[in-house]
């Protein structure tokens, strides 16, 4: 076993999940390929929004992937830091509406 | 300004030692396939050439920049210069050749003294597309090269121009401080003679290779990208941009190996391997003549040392039936040219 919980070099297994449960696994794989095919979005927009939510679900491997995909793409590092912003911002804001939450009970309670 | 591996005195400036990187490691204890079982499991070893069609020539390795990807270990400390005595030899090869393309490579060729009277020469053979590959920068290096954009057209020469990025930052990290302005400023120049104009006959092309490790992304889109940009901020026009791989040998495999990359690029590589290229690929129509004249199977080869293995090795002895009738040398390096939609001097293959 590896001495971390997350090891660079797992994200070429990634593939093998499909020994274990070969149907389901290869349809996510087909539902993935097709997702970031070029379609309405671009593939590059796509590219963006995946490391966006990468960030803000705080994976290693995606990250690691949608940068490394981003540059093949072509896309700059300002483009990557907004989109890391944007995912940044809606992860804020989630948290900050929820202050409305507790105003809303806070005056409840309170006389 | 950095130097080249050779006058570092680098060790991968000695070929074998590149050899034996690519052929040890994850390759030799089995972790990754070598490229000769890859190609076996779809009938193509030995790789074999098709028709030639086209005629690479390195007129030689002295080049004004040092950029940190180059596979040739390009600079102005090559002394390496095709003479014109082999230029002469190379001549009556160009003469009665079977290959529809000619390809002036180096270095940068404009750099060879020798390389304006070739030019004509060769011109004058009647090659239907006539390439010369110039790093743009050239053209504002000194007084001496600027009316290189008059020459080309009056030659018609097909333009083929490295330009990594669209934007200064990217293209000066791989190419070297003030590359982007200079390279901006001469294909305005080409662009004023007529070339890369939409409807013109003077074919300007733009080379793309990634800036680091990993692999160039889909040629259309990057194609697109560049040529709104170019046009919206400068004003540029160009006909096709070729996305190329870099290949891991000379300096971008001292820069993978440096980087601590090199064993993940190998991957991405071979898990990139698109049995469909392998049809393609360039050595299976191209050759590729040295500045010495001796000859390889593509330019990747020629900074190997991977001499054909022909009775014709050398342009002293040429024979196109000959030589066609060989097998093609190939190593790990080669996955470079099947990755993804594949990759050769004119681009993608797949």
């Amino acid at each position: 076993m590896a001495d971390s919980y997350y090891n660079p070099a797992d994200l070429r297994k990634f593939g093998k999940i499909t020994e274990w449960s070969e149907e389901i696994g290869n349809k996510f794989f087909d539902y993935y390929g097709k997702v970031f095919e070029e379609g309405a979005l671009s593939a590059r927009e796509k590219s963006l929004i995946a490391l966006a939510v990468a960030h803000v679900v705080k994976c290693p491997y995606c990250i690691d992937a949608y940068t490394k995909d981003g540059l093949q793409k072509g896309i700059t590092k300002e483009e990557m830091m907004e989109a890391v912003h944007a995912g940044a911002a809606i992860e804020s804001g989630a948290t900050l509406v929820h202050g409305v939450q507790m105003m809303n009970k806070y005056n409840k309670l309170s006389m | 300004m950095q130097k080249s591996l050779k006058s570092r005195h680098n060790e991968l400036a000695v070929t074998n030692k590149q050899l034996e990187i690519l052929n040890g490691g994850i390759f030799a204890d089995g972790e990754l396939p070598y490229f000769k079982d890859k190609i076996n499991e779809i009938g193509h070893f030995p790789l074999r050439p098709k028709k030639l069609e086209i005629l690479q020539i390195n007129v030689g390795y002295m080049c004004n920049q040092v950029c940190e990807h180059c596979h040739v270990d390009a600079g102005p400390d090559r002394k390496e210069i095709m003479t014109r005595e082999t230029m002469s030899q190379c001549l009556d090869i160009i003469r009665n050749t079977g290959a529809h393309t000619l390809d002036l490579t180096g270095g940068a060729p404009e750099m060879n003294p020798d390389f304006r009277w070739f030019v004509e020469e060769a011109a004058k053979a009647g090659i239907k597309d006539f390439i010369v590959r110039s790093n743009l920068t050239i053209i504002r290096a000194n007084k001496k090269y600027y009316d290189l954009p008059d020459f080309f057209k009056k030659h018609n020469v097909h333009v083929i121009s490295s330009m990594p990025h669209y934007t200064r930052g990217k293209t000066d990290k791989q190419r070297g401080d003030g590359v982007f302005d200079k390279s901006i400023k001469a294909l305005q120049e080409l662009n004023e003679r007529g070339y890369g104009m939409p409807d013109s006959s003077l074919r300007l092309d733009l080379v793309y290779n990634p800036s680091g490790a990993y692999l160039p992304g889909d040629q259309m889109a990057l194609e697109a990208d560049f040529k709104k940009a170019l046009k919206e901020d400068f004003d540029i026009q160009f006909h096709n941009l070729f996305a190329i791989t870099n290949l891991p040998i000379a300096r971008f495999l001292d820069y993978l190996i440096a980087s601590e990359n090199f064993e993940d690029y190998m991957y991405s590589l071979v898990e990139a391997y698109n049995p469909a290229a392998v049809e393609n690929v360039m050595c299976t129509n191209t050759i590729s003549i040295s500045w010495d004249g001796w000859i390889y199977d593509c330019d990747f080869n020629q900074m190997l040392d991977l001499k054909v293995a022909s009775k014709v090795k050398h342009i002293k002895d040429y024979n196109e039936d000959l030589l066609n009738d060989r097998n093609i040398i190939i190593s790990q390096h080669c996955y470079g040219c099947t990755a993804g939609a594949g990759s050769s001097c004119q681009g993608a293959v797949a």
